[in-house]
C-alpha cells in the first residue's frame, strides 16, 4: 500500500479497502522502521496525524463529501509553520519554538483532510543544495545512503523515495524543490511566484521563495497543487486570479502540437554525460508524443547564479535579523548584567550555522550604502534581463526544458567545503525563481554511469503552470511504458524495511 | 557668560528643519488587523504579524493609505502615482523584525507647503514652510528600561517591552530646510506644528495628542553667520512633546549652538533629547558616523499605485482649512486681531469653540479660558487643555453668572474649585457655600454697619462725592465674604444715602 500513489491511496479509501487511520499508521510504522537510516524527519507528530486521520474517517463514515486527497498522509518541510508543532527551519536558533499559528498552506491542507505526519529535514533556513547544512544532521538519499538527497528540501524528497509519505510540501528559492526531486527520482513543482501563499513560510528570500508540491507522480503533484494554491489576502504578493487547471492537464498529458524549447545555455559543459543522454532520450519521447522540439537561447542566464547570490543573501540578511533571542527560540549568554546586544550577538553566533552566516554577511555587505548600486542594484537589472530572456523564449515555445540538475546525487561531504561547487547545483533551476515563473522536475531515468536518478526540468510562463503538467504527464507515461514499472521500483531496499 | 537671545540673532541666522511623526487613528495597524487603542494592557494588541513571528507577512492597511493621501492633499503635495515601501534595517529590541517597514526613496506625497502666520514686531506675517515629503511607516514597540540612572537601555537592570504600539501606522512629514525666519524661528516652528496639528485634526486622521505621543516633533536646528550661504552643522532634538516645548527647544538649541560657535567649538551632529523640566537638551546618540540602514525595497509588499480618480475623490472630501476656519470664527465671534492671536497662541480655539457650542457667549467663554483658566494653567506650567476643567463646566459657569447666581468673583472661586478637582461647578458651589447674598435685609444690615464704621465717608457721599462709595462697597463685600453682588450693593448704598444710582 505505501508504494502506491496518493491518488491510488485515495481510491482505496473511497472503496473501503483501507481507512485513513490504517494508512496513516502504516506510514508512521515505515518512518519508525527506516528513518534511522534516512533521517528525513525532524519531528513526527504521531498523535496529531492519527487524530486528523480519525477525523477524515469519521467524516467519510458520515457520508460527507471529501476532497481528492482527504485522508492521505503528507510530510511538511520544516520551514512552514504549523500551530503547536515544533518548527526549526533546520536551525538551532529556533530550537524549541512552537508557532502560535498555521501557515496558509497548512490551513488548506487541514481543510482538505490531508494528514500531516510531521516536519522534514532541510538545509538551515533553506540555504543549501544537499541538506547537509541542517543543524540536526544530514538526510541520506534512499537510493544510496552515502549520498545527499538534494537540498534544501532533502527531507521532503527523501521521505517520498523512502515511502515514508506519498506526498510532501517543499519550498523552492533557487531549486530547493526541483533539485532534490531530480536526485531522488521524484516529482517536484515550483509553482508560479504568488500562486501559493507564502504566509507562514519562514522567509529566506521573500521575492524568490515559493512553496510547492512534491510527489511520486505528476498527477499526485497536480492534486496537491490544487489543494494548496490560490489567492490569500494575508500575502500581498499572492496572485488574485483562478488557479491554473493543473489536475486536468496532468490527467490528459497531451503535448500534441506543443512547442517545447530546449534552452541552449542549460546543457553541455558541466552537465554529467548520463544526465545529458537521459535528457536527449526524453526529448525523443516528447517528439514521438507529438510535440515540436525547438532550440531557444537565453543569453543572460549565465549571470543568473551571480545575481541570485546577491539578491537572495541580501533579502536573507534582513529576513533573518528577527532571530535575536528577544521573543522566541534560542537565547544564549543571558547571564547577570549581560546587555541585550551581547545576548543577540552570542545567540546569533551559536544559533546560526556557517552557510547562514556566510549569506547574512554577504547580503549585509551587498546592501551597504556605497555598494548597493553595484551589487543589489545590478543584480536586479540582471533579473530584469532574465525575465526578458524568458519572455523572448516563450514567443518561440510553449514551455522550456533542460536537465534539472547538472549531476546526479553526490557523496555526503563531497562539496561541503566548496560553496561555489555547491551553488552550481542550482545553475539550471535559479533562472525560474529569478523570473517568478513555474518550474517542474520529473524523473527521467537513471544515469548509466552511476545508476542514480536524473531529473527533467519543464518551465512555463507565469500562471501557465498547467503546461508543465501536460508535458510532465506525457513524459512520465512514455517512460513508464518504456520501463514497465515506475523508476522507484528500482530503488534498493532499506535495512529497516527487511 | 551665557548669551542672550538677542546676541544670538544679531550674529547668526537659524535654519530649521522639522520632522513630525503622526500616529494615524485607523482602527487597525499598518500591516495587520490588530487594534490600535491607546493604553491597553501591554502586549494584548499583538499578532504574529506585528510581533514579527517567523513566516508572518505584512499587508498594507488601505485606510492608512487613504489617510496619508488626505494629509498630502491638505499639505498641497503631489501624490505619487507609484510609491514603494522599503526596509530600514537596524537592531533594537522594540522592533520585532529588526527592520522597520518605511518609505524611503519613493514616498507617497512630495513637494507641498504650509503657510503659517505669526505676530511679529512689524505685525502679522506669513511664513511659508515647504514640505519635502510625507511618507508612511510602522511604529516600533515601546521599551521601559528599569533601573540605571538615565532611563536608557545602557545601564538599565532590565527592560520591559510592549508591542501594542508596534505596527501602528505612522506618517512622517518632513519639511525642506526653513531659512529666513530670523528671530522668529522658535515661533515659526511652534506655529508650523500647531498648524499641522490643526490640519490633521480637521482631517480626522489622527488624535494628534502630543502628550500621548500621537504627534511627535523632531526639531533640526543649525546656525550660520548672517549672510553665509552654506549650512551649519545641525542637531536633531527629539522628545519634544508639546507646542510650548517646540518653541523652547528651538530657542534653547539656538543659544547652545551660538555659545559653542562663539567659543570656537564645533557643533556636533547628533540626536539630542529635550528635557521638559529644564528646557535644555542633552546629548543622545551621535550621528557623526552615519548609520547604515541598508534600505532596500520591501519584497513582501507590492507598490502603492493609487489611481487618479480615487485621489480626486479624496480631494473633494477635504474639510475647511484651519486658516479659513479661524477667519470665519473671528468674524462670527467679533474678536479683535490681538485677542484672536492670543487665543491661537494659547491653543484655546477648539476649547472656546466647544464652549460656545454649548451655549456660552463667545466673549465670556474666551474671557474665562484666556483669563482665569490660562492664569492657573501658567502657574501649573501646563496647557489649558490639560486641566480638568471642561468646556461644559465653563459653559455652566457662564450661564450661572448670566442668571445672577454667581458674581464674577464667586465664579473665579468655582473655576478654581473645578480645577482643584472638587467636582462639577454645582458641586463646588454647594460644597463651598458660594451663593450670592440676595437677601436685601442682610445687605442693608451690612450697609448700616459700614456707614457706622466710616461716618465721614458716608457724609462725603451724602454731599454728592460719589467716588467715595467704593470704600463703603468694599467694606460691605468684605462683610459678606464676597458673596454679595457688588452692583446691587452700590445701588442700595447710593439710594440709602440719597444719591442717584445711575
Amino acid at each position: 500500500m505505501i508504494t502506491r500513489s496518493a491518488h491510488e491511496m485515495s481510491s482505496a479509501m473511497v472503496s473501503g479497502e483501507i481507512t485513513s487511520q490504517e494508512l496513516t499508521k502504516k506510514h508512521l510504522e515505515r518512518i519508525s522502521a527506516v528513518d534511522k537510516e534516512v533521517h528525513a524527519f525532524l519531528h513526527v507528530d504521531t498523535e496529531g496525524a492519527m487524530s486528523q486521520a480519525k477525523a477524515v474517517d469519521d467524516a467519510r463514515a458520515r457520508g460527507e463529501k471529501l476532497g481528492p486527497l482527504a485522508g492521505v498522509p503528507l510530510a511538511l518541510k520544516d520551514v512552514l509553520v504549523q500551530k503547536g508543532i515544533p518548527t526549526t527551519c533546520g536551525s538551532k536558533i529556533l530550537e524549541g519554538w512552537r508557532p502560535p499559528y498555521d501557515a496558509t498552506v497548512v490551513t488548506r491542507l487541514k481543510n482538505a483532510g490531508v494528514v500531516i505526519l510531521g516536519k522534514t529535514n532541510m538545509d538551515e533556513f533553506a540555504m543549501g543544495s544537499s541538506t547537509e547544512n541542517s543543524a540536526y544532521g544530514p538526510t541520506h538519499n534512499p537510493w544510496d545512503l552515502s549520498r545527499i538527497p538534494g537540498g534544501s528540501g532533502g527531507g521532503s524528497s527523501a521521505s517520498l523515495a523512502a515511502f515514508q509519505a506519498p506526498l510532501a510540501i517543499g519550498t523552492d528559492t533557487g531549486g530547493s524543490i526541483r533539485q532534490p526531486a531530480a536526485v531522488t527520482g521524484t516529482v517536484g513543482v515550483k509553482p508560479t511566484y504568488g500562486g501559493v501563499s507564502r504566509y507562514g513560510l519562514v522567509a529566506f528570500s521573500s521575492s524568490l521563495d515559493q512553496a510547492g508540491p512534491c510527489a511520486r507522480t505528476v498527477l499526485d503533484a497536480a492534486l496537491l497543487h490544487g489543494v494548496i494554491a490560490g489567492h490569500d489576502p494575508k500575502d500581498a504578493t499572492s496572485i488574485d486570479s483562478p488557479v491554473p487547471q493543473v489536475v486536468a492537464a496532468a490527467r490528459s498529458g497531451d503535448v500534441k502540437g506543443m512547442k517545447i524549447g530546449v534552452v541552449k545555455e542549460l546543457n553541455g559543459d558541466g552537465y554529467q554525460a548520463g544526465v545529458r543522454s537521459r535528457f536527449e532520450e526524453s526529448l525523443e519521447h516528447l517528439a514521438k508524443a507529438g510535440a515540436e522540439i525547438v532550440e531557444v537561447s537565453c543569453p543572460n542566464f549565465e549571470y543568473a547564479l551571480a545575481a541570485y547570490y546577491l539578491i537572495a543573501p541580501s533579502e536573507c540578511s534582513s529576513n533573518l535579523a528577527r532571530f535575536d533571542a528577544m521573543r522566541y527560540g534560542l537565547r544564549v549568554g543571558d547571564s547577570d548584567g549581560a546587555s541585550a546586544e551581547s545576548v543577540m550577538n552570542f545567540t546569533r553566533e551559536v544559533g546560526f550555522g556557517r552557510e547562514v552566516k556566510r549569506r547574512i554577511i554577504l547580503g549585509t555587505y551587498a546592501l551597504s550604502s556605497g555598494y548597493f548600486d553595484a551589487y543589489y542594484g545590478s543584480a536586479q537589472k540582471v533579473r530584469t534581463l532574465i525575465m526578458q530572456d524568458f519572455t523572448n523564449a516563450f514567443t518561440k515555445a510553449d514551455v522550456l526544458v533542460s536537465p534539472t540538475s547538472p549531476t546526479t546525487a553526490f557523496k555526503i561531504g563531497e562539496k561541503a567545503n566548496d560553496p561555489l561547487a555547491m551553488y552550481l547545483n542550482d545553475i539550471a533551476t535559479i533562472p525560474v525563481n529569478m523570473a517568478g515563473i513555474g518550474g517542474m522536475s520529473v524523473p527521467n531515468g537513471l544515469a548509466p554511469e552511476d545508476n542514480l536518478p536524473v531529473g527533467f526540468q519543464i518551465m512555463a510562463p507565469a500562471m501557465q503552470d498547467q503546461r508543465m503538467y501536460s508535458v510532465g504527464a506525457s513524459l512520465e507515461a512514455s517512460l513508464l511504458s518504456q520501463w514497465g514499472a515506475p523508476l522507484l521500483s528500482k530503488i534498493p531496499a532499506l535495512a529497516g524495511s527487511k | 557668560m551665557s548669551l542672550t537671545y538677542d546676541d544670538v540673532i544679531a550674529k547668526y541666522e537659524p535654519v530649521l528643519g522639522l520632522e513630525v511623526h503622526v500616529e494615524l487613528n485607523t482602527n487597525s495597524k499598518m500591516f495587520c488587523s490588530c487594534a490600535t487603542v491607546f493604553g491597553g494592557e501591554p502586549n494584548t494588541q499583538t499578532c504574529p504579524v506585528c510581533l514579527g513571528m517567523p513566516g508572518a507577512l505584512p499587508v498594507v492597511n488601505e485606510k492608512a493609505i487613504e489617510s496619508t493621501i488626505l494629509i498630502g492633499l491638505a499639505l498641497n503635495c503631489s501624490i505619487a502615482p507609484f510609491s514603494r515601501f522599503s526596509r530600514k534595517n537596524y537592531f533594537y529590541p522594540d522592533m520585532p523584525k529588526n527592520f522597520q517597514i518605511s518609505q524611503y526613496d519613493e514616498p507617497i506625497c512630495v513637494n507641498g507647503y504650509v503657510d503659517v502666520e505669526i505676530e511679529t514686531d512689524e505685525g502679522q506675517k506669513t511664513f511659508r514652510v515647504e514640505i519635502e515629503r510625507v511618507h508612511m511607516e510602522e511604529d516600533t514597540g515601546k521599551s521601559l528600561h528599569v533601573g540605571g540612572a538615565t532611563g536608557r537601555i545602557h545601564g538599565a537592570d532590565y527592560s520591559l517591552l510592549d508591542y501594542n504600539r508596534a505596527g501602528i501606522p505612522l506618517v512622517e512629514i518632513v519639511t525642506k530646510i526653513v531659512p529666513g525666519t530670523g528671530r522668529y524661528a522658535p515661533e515659526v516652528a511652534k506655529a508650523y506644528v500647531a498648524e499641522l496639528r490643526d490640519i490633521l485634526r480637521s482631517l480626522g486622521v489622527s488624535d494628534v495628542r502630543m502628550e500621548q505621543g500621537s504627534l511627535r516633533c523632531d526639531a533640526n536646528v543649525s546656525l550660520r553667520l548672517i549672510g553665509a550661504t552654506t549650512l551649519g552643522t545641525r542637531s536633531e532634538t527629539k522628545n519634544v512633546n508639546s507646542l510650548r516645548s517646540v518653541e523652547r527647544a528651538v530657542r534653547g538649541e539656538m543659544i547652545r549652538h551660538a555659545e559653542r560657535l562663539n567659543n570656537g567649538d564645533r557643533v556636533v551632529q547628533e540626536t539630542r533629547h529635550f528635557q521638559e523640566d529644564t528646557g535644555l537638551t542633552r546629548s543622545g546618540r551621535s550621528k557623526e558616523q552615519a548609520e547604515d540602514y541598508r534600505y532596500f525595497p520591501e519584497p513582501d509588499l507590492v507598490p502603492v499605485a493609487p489611481d487618479a480618480a480615487w485621489i480626486e475623490k479624496l480631494r473633494a472630501t477635504l474639510p475647511e482649512q484651519p486658516t479659513l476656519r479661524r477667519k470665519r470664527l473671528q468674524i462670527e465671534w467679533a474678536v479683535p486681531d490681538k485677542e484672536m492671536n492670543a487665543m491661537i497662541n494659547a491653543d484655546a480655539l477648539d476649547i472656546v469653540e466647544a464652549t460656545v457650542k454649548l451655549g456660552a457667549d463667545p466673549t465670556r467663554a474666551r474671557g474665562w479660558w484666556l483669563g482665569e483658566i490660562s492664569r492657573i494653567a501658567n502657574e501649573k506650567a501646563v496647557a489649558v487643555t490639560e486641566l480638568t476643567i471642561t468646556p461644559n463646566d465653563v459653559a455652566q459657569i457662564v450661564a450661572l453668572v448670566a442668571q445672577g447666581e454667581l458674581t464674577d468673583k464667586l465664579a473665579r472661586q468655582v473655576v478654581e474649585g473645578v480645577i482643584a478637582g472638587e467636582g462639577s461647578p454645582q458641586q463646588v458651589i454647594d460644597a463651598r457655600g458660594l451663593k450670592v447674598v440676595s437677601d436685601e435685609s442682610a445687605l442693608m444690615a451690612a450697609i448700616e454697619r459700614a456707614i457706622a464704621a466710616q461716618p465721614e465717608t458716608a457724609e462725603k457721599i451724602r454731599n454728592g462725592h460719589i467716588p467715595a462709595a467704593g470704600a463703603l462697597i468694599g467694606a460691605v463685600m468684605k462683610d459678606t465674604k464676597g458673596q454679595a453682588d457688588a452692583a446691587r450693593v452700590r445701588e442700595l448704598l447710593l439710594a440709602h444715602l440719597g444719591q442717584p444710582t445711575t
